[in-house]
């Protein structure tokens, strides 16, 4: 069976918001683990943060805090054009919330390195 | 590389029968205007009268024609052949997410089955012997009924739909944007019993907004629009307490 084409923004959108998801649910758990090394293990969590100041580890973590701000604007606009009467202007708001992950995760990666 | 034939078209036409399907090539007289559907009425006139294919009004009206063309669903009468060409190439094949017949004529029967499990027909207010009740042209509810009363039950958006594809009970793009129609009538009586029929586990909460219906729809129309009406719709109704939703 032949698939249609997808190269119209919402779908785009659409698979960004699912993958985004997807790779927070895999993170997170990470996330908490190491968070609670500060209560079980500070050795652990001291060797952990020297290794985080490694440049590579800095843009693996931009690319979660992108993930994650794109996953909450995406979302936003999902509410938003589901429950307020919207127009066609719902192409620009899914714009909108990339541009708006892109600020904020890229000024998270500036202070960061 | 070859140059493109200016005098040819070379298409592929995705050719099914009880024993399976082939890509079948034709070579078709290229003109300077030229539809999908001369395309294939050319081959059945003049190559193969065996190519099996629907269509009626030929005018863009009665929305039996559409096919996928170059893997996207369209409406052949008004599909230009030259805004669609690949080279001098073009790949036409039976509409998606509907079983096939033969060749490019699929069965719609699923498709306008769930235009009555939407519930998208009218319940009658009143009688003949009463009034004709005032509809204001100009109101906001009309404004909404009226969004999506132009739809030709082509079933192109039926066939650009991913949802359909993963979850063939779910309803589809066209059903709920007639039930959202009848759902804004004024003169709809019972707006309870088509919330209920969108509702369930086949209804318009399947529906995951990638967009693909509008952006098919050869008409112009918005069915997102008239899905995430019926959520908003769903939704206060459950939060009143009224839906099984």
């Amino acid at each position: 069976m032949m698939r249609p084409s997808k190269s119209h923004p919402l779908w785009f959108a659409f698979v960004v918001h699912r993958l985004s998801g997807i790779t927070l649910a895999l993170f997170l758990p990470a996330h908490f683990w190491i968070m609670s090394l500060a209560l079980t293990n500070a050795d652990q969590l001291d060797r952990f943060l020297t290794f985080a100041d490694n440049p590579l580890v800095k843009i693996v973590e931009f690319c979660l805090v992108f993930l994650l701000s794109i996953h909450i604007f995406g979302g936003l606009r999902l509410l938003a054009m589901e429950f307020l009467p919207w127009s066609n202007a719902q192409k620009s708001l899914a714009a909108a919330a990339v541009g708006l992950s892109l600020f904020i995760s890229g000024t998270f990666f500036l202070q960061a390195i | 590389m070859t140059k493109p034939d200016p005098l040819h078209l070379d298409v592929t036409i995705r050719r099914s029968d009880h024993d399976g399907s082939r890509d079948a090539h034709f070579q078709v007289p290229a003109r300077d205007n030229q539809t999908i559907l001369d395309v294939v009425s050319w081959i059945q006139q003049y190559a193969d009268p065996t190519l099996s294919y629907r269509f009626a009004c030929r005018v863009g009206m009665c929305g039996s024609c559409a096919m996928m063309v170059n893997g996207e669903p369209r409406w052949a009468c008004r599909t230009h052949v030259k805004k669609v060409l690949n080279g001098s190439k073009v790949h036409i094949a039976p509409l998606r997410n509907l079983p096939v017949i033969k060749d490019l004529v699929v069965d719609m029967d699923p498709f306008f089955d769930k235009w009555g499990q939407a519930e998208g027909r009218h319940h009658p207010t009143q009688t003949r012997d009463d009034p004709v009740p005032r509809i204001d042209p100009e109101g906001a509810q009309r404004a909404e009924a009226n969004a999506g009363i132009e739809c030709i039950n082509c079933s192109v958006c039926y066939a650009a739909c991913d949802t359909v594809a993963g979850n063939p009970e779910y309803l589809g793009p066209a059903a709920l944007q007639r039930a959202w129609t009848v759902f804004n009538d004024g003169k709809n009586a019972d707006r309870q019993a088509i919330l209920d029929a969108v509702s369930g586990s086949s209804g318009c909460h399947n529906c995951h907004s990638m967009g693909s219906c509008t952006h098919y729809c050869p008409n112009d129309l918005n069915p997102m629009q008239a899905i995430t009406g019926l959520k908003r719709e769903t939704v206060k109704a459950f939060i009143r307490g009224k839906s099984n939703a």
